[in-house]
């Protein structure tokens, strides 16, 4: 009996493999749309608007009689909202990770994990129903200034739906610690705080970064929520009772109206987009290359 | 009933003294009823095959069993006459006085220098930190091979350093007791030797119960020897008489190679 | 080295203070894992205060309205379906597909960890930037227009690095000694893939696969770019058509100030989390099944 291939075989097996290579390439191709997409309207776009203008200016009224292209109203909202959540999120997604990782008992991880879970499948829609219908009549109550949209309702909403982000990559990063060091520094003489804080923690420190980073990143590319709750009128303000528009918003609202093709309001919406994705991606290998650069090899 | 030899103290308080000890995985009985008394500056080894119990034993002597939930604990553990499972002793600071060597070196992913003083940082020893690290790593054997490279890795040293670098933190934090759970079962016989001469420079300072499964290492280092046969102390006794003289039939199977 | 101090004295006040602090952190770090808990049983409340008294059968089967009384999610309820199940149906062999590719055929070269690198960037990007791809090129250059078969491809692309993610993990998770017996046996690649890893994989990979569709159901700011429309008063028939979601629905409930239009709003998302919520049920089955069965 011969040893070699049947040719049928061969090449049905070399298809398979042509097919599912074809598959893996799809993503590729995304990328590349996404990219040439963006990149033929921008590049269209700055021929009419100084790039300098566009990234320094502070107003935004593309629409208005007298255009303005300053996209620094929209950069803030973004950043406000993102700093907002994340001065949320960050802290109680961390301190949450090492609860569970470090202090609940098994049955009581099996509990919360779940429900942290549902946290973050909630759509955004109902977080900024939430945000609209709730906690923006709640600030209203204490800080009666507070306008209808508001920076702040979005940064709650957005910080809650981010949480789930945080901890749960933390707590991977946490548990990946082995046990021996643990017990090392027990062995020392050391409270369980000790433990935590000074040795786990900072074994797990690349991990958690990389959460932190790929959080904000969400919060920044965050659409529905804050669309609903923060409003749609660009301001550069650090007042996070104010109403202002964010990046993602301003791509929305464009949408829902009827700009004709070709217009300079048209592409617009580009070059937002486009500066949006650049920051996002940013944010995004950063995490990466934070995780690859500093991942500690532990023995 | 284990056969127990008389143990001479040299008309001193005993460093440690199990009486009745017995402890419980759920419902499994891993260490039956033990009665060992460890004299001081001396060196105790407890051997037996694998399961025998000899680690769980050597986990009692610095509470590191609290640490995993389906232990529990019978019978007592007396360390200057107290009873280290006493309601109210706080293992934190029992585990400073007692310390403890692990089977893998298992140093923290910072410098050799922030290894050494944690312990004595998270203790609030107040000492010129410099000199104490010094001193550590010195008794360790370890000072010439690092005292230019402190704020290296310690992931940067060899196995055998890393191990001692593990000694010289426990040493920092100036216990009473060393505990040692197979020191040398990881590393390759150079640096096992080594280990072995520094346990015998040791003993001058320190109490020192050390598990091994390699007899001719517990005939080479202690002084004593402890027996162990799933979960049950066979023999105690000088470790000359273990090795060349033992009572029990069982002892003796196993030291002459016959199972284990 | 002979300390005759007895254990618990002396020192024993710096060790209380440690412990104070040891116990304050682990409250501290409770408090801070109830935080999220407690967030979602507010949320869950007021949408369902607000929202209950709506609730009936004639809501799931009107079409939307200008009169709060007599509006309801069937258009909606109608076009999420249609997007639910078109988008399963592109995304999911697709992404098992590359997923394979990734774990079983490709060699460790740079191309490969560049598509590696290039769907956890993906995975990244924010899902307005999938809508401005799926209308320049679905709706536009492909000539499919604002149909429900342009929502339902832009959420593939959109869902697609999810889903690849998790099912290489449940890939990886197969462990090598079964394919190395396959492979010993004679088997080729296709065969070990087919008839050993893939269905060991499965219910990881179909749970992934569940969560990603669930994420696309509340997918709203994608859909609206490509032409998702919010008042419609009639379902989709065919691919071409136009069609609306159900988080659009409610979004353009939101938008109206009338209160009555802000209970609607809230009976929709009470539907849309009672979907989601026995799609998410179905996913932690699956899970489990998948665990029980190791």
């Amino acid at each position: 009996m011969s040893l070699t291939a049947k040719g049928s075989r061969t090449l049905k097996e070399g298809a398979i493999g042509m097919v599912l290579f074809a598959c893996a390439a799809v993503s590729t191709l995304v990328t590349l749309g996404v990219v040439f997409v963006l990149l033929r309207e921008t590049v269209s776009f700055f021929s009419e608007v100084s790039i300098v203008e566009f990234l320094t200016g502070t107003r935004w009224e593309p629409a208005f009689q007298d255009k303005r292209f300053g996209v620094l109203p929209l950069l803030s909202g973004s950043v406000m909202v993102a700093t907002g959540a994340g001065v949320i999120a960050l802290p109680v997604g961390l301190m949450t990770a090492i609860f569970l990782s470090e202090y609940a008992a098994p049955r009581v991880r099996r509990t919360l994990k779940p429900l942290l879970e549902i946290l973050a499948g909630v759509p955004t829609v109902v977080y900024g129903y939430f945000a609209l219908t709730f906690i923006t009549p709640l600030l209203r109550v204490f800080m009666p200034e507070t306008e209808i949209f508001n920076a702040a309702a979005a940064s709650i909403v957005v910080g809650v739906m981010i949480i789930p982000t945080v901890s749960s990559l933390s707590e991977d990063a946490l548990r990946a610690v082995p046990d021996a060091l643990r017990e090392g520094a027990y062995g020392l003489g050391a409270t369980k705080l000790e433990v935590s804080t000074r040795v786990v923690v900072p074994s797990a420190l690349s991990g958690i970064i990389a959460s932190f980073i790929l959080a904000i990143s969400r919060a920044i590319g965050e659409t529905m929520a804050v669309t609903i709750a923060a409003g749609n009128l660009p301001n550069l303000t650090a007042n996070p009772l104010k109403s202002i528009q964010t990046m993602t918003a301003y791509i929305v609202q464009m949408s829902l109206g009827d700009t004709p093709q070709g217009t300079i309001v048209y592409k617009t919406l580009f070059a937002v987009a486009m500066t949006l994705f650049l920051i996002t991606l940013g944010m995004n290998i950063l995490s990466q290359w934070v995780l690859s650069r500093f991942r500690e090899e532990y023995q | 009933m284990a056969t127990t030899y008389d143990i001479d103290l040299g008309g001193r308080d005993p460093a440690l003294e199990a009486v009745d000890l017995s402890v419980y995985y759920g419902e499994k009985h891993a260490v039956q009823n033990v009665a060992l008394t460890v004299p001081p500056n001396q060196v105790v080894a407890l051997i037996g095959p694998s399961g025998c119990g000899k680690s769980t034993l050597l986990r009692c002597f610095n509470r590191m069993n609290d640490l995993i939930r389906t232990a529990r604990i019978e019978g007592h553990v007396d360390f200057h006459g107290q009873d280290l499972y006493a309601p109210g002793i706080d293992p934190v600071e029992v585990r400073r006085r007692i310390g403890m060597v692990f089977q893998k070196p298992n140093p923290f992913p910072k410098s050799i220098y922030d290894n050494v003083a944690f312990g004595p940082r998270v203790n609030g020893m107040k000492d010129d930190l410099d000199a104490l690290v010094e001193s550590s790593l010195r008794s360790a054997a370890l000072w010439e091979e690092v005292a230019d490279r402190l704020n290296d890795s310690a992931y940067a040293l060899s196995g055998g350093q890393q191990q001692r670098l593990c000694i010289a933190r426990t040493l920092a934090v100036r216990p009473e007791i060393l505990l040692m759970d197979e020191p040398a079962s990881a590393l390759d016989p150079i640096a096992t030797q080594k280990i072995e001469e520094l346990i015998y420079e040791l003993k001058q300072q320190y109490t020192i119960v050390i598990v091994t499964h390699n007899m001719q290492q517990a005939a080479r280092i202690s002084d004593y020897t402890a027996f162990l046969y799933m979960g049950q102390l066979i023999e105690y006794g000088p470790t000359e008489t273990i090795f060349t003289n033992p009572r029990e039939e069982r002892t003796e199977a196993y030291v002459t190679g016959r199972f284990g | 080295m002979s300390e005759t101090r007895p254990l618990g004295s002396g020192e024993s006040l710096f060790y209380r203070r440690r412990r104070l602090k040891g116990t304050i952190f682990q409250w501290l770090c409770g408090m801070a894992t109830l935080v999220g808990v407690f967030a979602l049983g507010i949320l869950l409340i007021d949408v369902l205060v607000d929202g209950l008294g709506r609730m009936s059968w004639s809501f799931l089967t009107s079409f939307a309205s200008r009169f709060p009384e007599r509006a309801g999610v069937k258009a909606a309820l109608a076009g999420s379906a249609w997007i639910l199940g078109l988008t399963a149906a592109i995304s999911f062999p697709i992404s098992v597909a590359a997923a394979i590719y990734l774990e079983e055929y490709a060699p460790r070269s740079w191309v490969t960890r560049i598509i590696q690198t290039n769907i956890a960037n993906l995975a990244g990007v924010p899902s307005v930037v999938y809508g401005i791809l799926g209308l320049a090129l679905f709706v536009r250059t492909l000539g499919l227009g604002r149909s429900v078969i342009s929502g339902a491809l832009t959420l593939s692309l959109l869902i697609m690095p999810v889903i690849i993610m998790a099912a290489q993990e449940a890939i990886r998770a197969v462990p090598r000694t079964i394919r190395e017996a396959a492979y010993g046996l004679g088997a080729t690649r296709w065969q070990v893939v087919s008839h050993q890893v893939l269905p060991m994989a499965l219910p990881g990979v179909l749970t992934g696969t569940i969560l990603a569709l669930s994420r696309a159901v509340g997918e709203t700011a994608p859909l609206i770019m490509v032409g998702a429309v919010g008042f419609l008063a009639f379902t989709p028939k065919g691919l071409g058509d136009q069609f609306t979601v159900l988080p659009l629905q409610i979004y353009n409930w939101i938008q109206r100030p009338q209160d009555d239009f802000r209970e609607l709003a809230a009976a929709g998302i009470i539907v849309l989390l009672a979907l989601l919520l026995t799609m998410n049920a179905i996913a932690i089955i699956l899970r489990n099944r998948a665990q029980v069965r190791r």
